[in-house]
């Protein structure tokens, strides 16, 4: 694929995400898409056949983001404590800046999974979102900092907590601004899984 | 009649299991018609071990099985001096299994220096460095008795054998267990098995199989020319490593649920990124017994 059509593939995404987080995404169509870019109809299905295979896709970008952000983390020389407190951070950071990723993934990918039944099977469309959490908890075992436990009893503890934060957050329950719960959140989930 | 090539095999600390591993050779026979042993613990040989201590009999290569230590006497000379005495006047010397390569389980012996001929484990031994050269190491716990004579048939017909770091035959150790595996079709879908001696699925993931990552041949020249370890539904135990014996080699070692050791050269996030995609998907096929539908 060009660059060009990649980049007006992003073009897409970002703009979907919007509507999406705004209007809902059964309340978002196609021609909906195409008009806030300014598009033909007819184009947009150049890049997207159908609003199901943009919302894989979708969710697929979201996980490369997240995943890129969060190998960065992990490829620091830092210990497992400061490890788990920046992952707090950039998941806190991402839904503040773009709170239209972390709505899509909690709101629509989690709750909507007819969508996604085919072509995203398993965690296959969150893939290097999930690697990297594998990669932290595997080296935070190694390191002998976490304790050796069945993976998805750690991953619902530690992703359950900051989804459960952020939609407090989205729906405006929070008494204070999220990012000064980083600190009793990072202790709380460390100490949950430390040794 | 060519002259036979003259071999000397002497034991340390072993439990003969390299040398009973070498009597299931099936063409015995036409192997001793090329070889002969000028002493060996089990088979008839030309000299006694006290003639063999005492004297210095003339001979090609030295056979060493088991692990070696100072401490060590042979009809009350120092195996170490027996060793060296022999090294002299041999072309090859071969390390025939773990013990004598990398000092195997007798490591774990109240013996204080335990060692291979060459290796601790992997780090490398000093006493042996200057013979070295003359050194092929057949590692396995028991060797393959193939691996064994057809490098003797290279060392008789002076083919140079390619060796690796811990001077193993490229030939045979290039591999890991798990090419050839009869398995690998429940490892790429991962499907473990979850009963010892069935046909069906994969114990790489759950129950020890240490394949992807030990370095051998049993898949592709199979034990008594039919089977294989993990063919017969038992995990390979990582026999022919310098680190064996490992403990608890019936279960994976598992970090929050990812094995500790990876297929060999397959990077971390490369393995967890393959192993995202095929644990998404169930293949019938492979869940099912082969033979009851």
């Amino acid at each position: 694929m060009s660059d060009k059509k990649q980049q007006k593939k992003n073009d897409i995404i970002e703009a979907s995400l919007e509507l999406f987080a705004s209007k809902g995404f059964y309340n978002t169509t196609i021609p909906d898409i195409a008009k806030a870019l300014k598009m033909s109809v007819g184009n947009m299905y150049n890049y997207f056949k159908s609003k199901d295979i943009l919302a894989k896709e979708i969710i697929k970008f979201i996980s490369i983001y997240l995943g890129n952000e969060l190998k960065k983390i992990n490829e620091e020389d830092i210990s497992t404590e400061e490890k788990t407190r920046k992952i707090v951070a950039i998941y806190f950071k991402i839904a503040l800046a773009r709170p239209e990723m972390i709505d899509y993934f909690l709101r629509i990918y989690l709750s909507n999974r007819e969508v996604f039944k085919d072509g995203c099977e398993g965690m296959i469309c969150v893939n290097e979102f999930v690697t990297e959490i594998m990669i932290y908890f595997e080296e935070g075992v190694t390191a002998g900092d976490l304790r050796d436990q069945d993976f998805f009893s750690a991953f619902g503890l530690f992703m359950g907590y900051l989804g459960g934060m952020v939609f407090l957050k989205g729906e405006a329950i929070l008494p204070k601004p999220l990012d000064e719960y980083i600190d009793d959140i990072s202790y709380n989930i460390y100490k949950a899984l430390s040794v | 009649m060519q002259q036979k090539v003259k071999v000397l095999w002497i034991t340390g600390l072993a439990c003969n299991g390299n040398t009973h591993s070498f009597l299931n050779y099936p063409n015995l026979g036409q192997f001793l018609d090329n070889f002969e042993f000028i002493y060996h613990p089990i088979i008839e040989s030309k000299y006694s071990l006290e003639e063999i201590v005492s004297n210095t009999i003339p001979c090609d290569v030295l056979l060493i099985e088991g692990s070696i230590s100072a401490e060590i006497e042979k009809a009350d000379k120092k195996l170490i001096d027996i060793i060296s005495n022999y090294a002299k006047v041999v072309n090859k010397i071969i390390t025939v299994g773990t013990c004598s390569t990398f000092g195997g389980i007798f490591r774990d012996s109240e013996y204080e220096d335990i060692t291979g001929l060459h290796f601790n484990e992997t780090l490398e031994v000093e006493r042996f460095r200057k013979i070295k050269d003359k050194t092929i190491s057949i590692s396995g716990c028991p060797i393959h008795p193939e691996l064994l004579i057809n490098t003797l048939y290279s060392i008789k017909n002076k083919i140079e054998l390619k060796l690796d770091e811990y001077l193993r035959p490229k030939e045979y150790f290039a591999y890991t267990i798990h090419n050839g595996c009869t398995r690998n079709e429940y490892f790429e879908y991962k499907v473990d098995n979850h009963q010892f001696g069935k046909k069906e699925g994969c114990m790489f993931y759950d129950h020890g199989c240490q394949a992807p990552f030990t370095h051998g041949s049993c898949n592709k020249i199979l034990w008594n020319e039919v089977n294989s370890k993990t063919r017969a539904g038992q995990p390979c135990m990582g026999c022919t490593e310098p680190d064996f014996p490992k403990s608890n080699l019936f279960k994976t070692k598992k970090n929050m649920g990812i094995p500790a050791n990876l297929p060999l050269g397959v990077a971390k996030r490369t393995y967890l990124t393959l192993a995202g995609v095929t644990k998404a998907f169930t293949i019938n096929r492979l869940e099912k017994d082969i033979f009851d539908d």
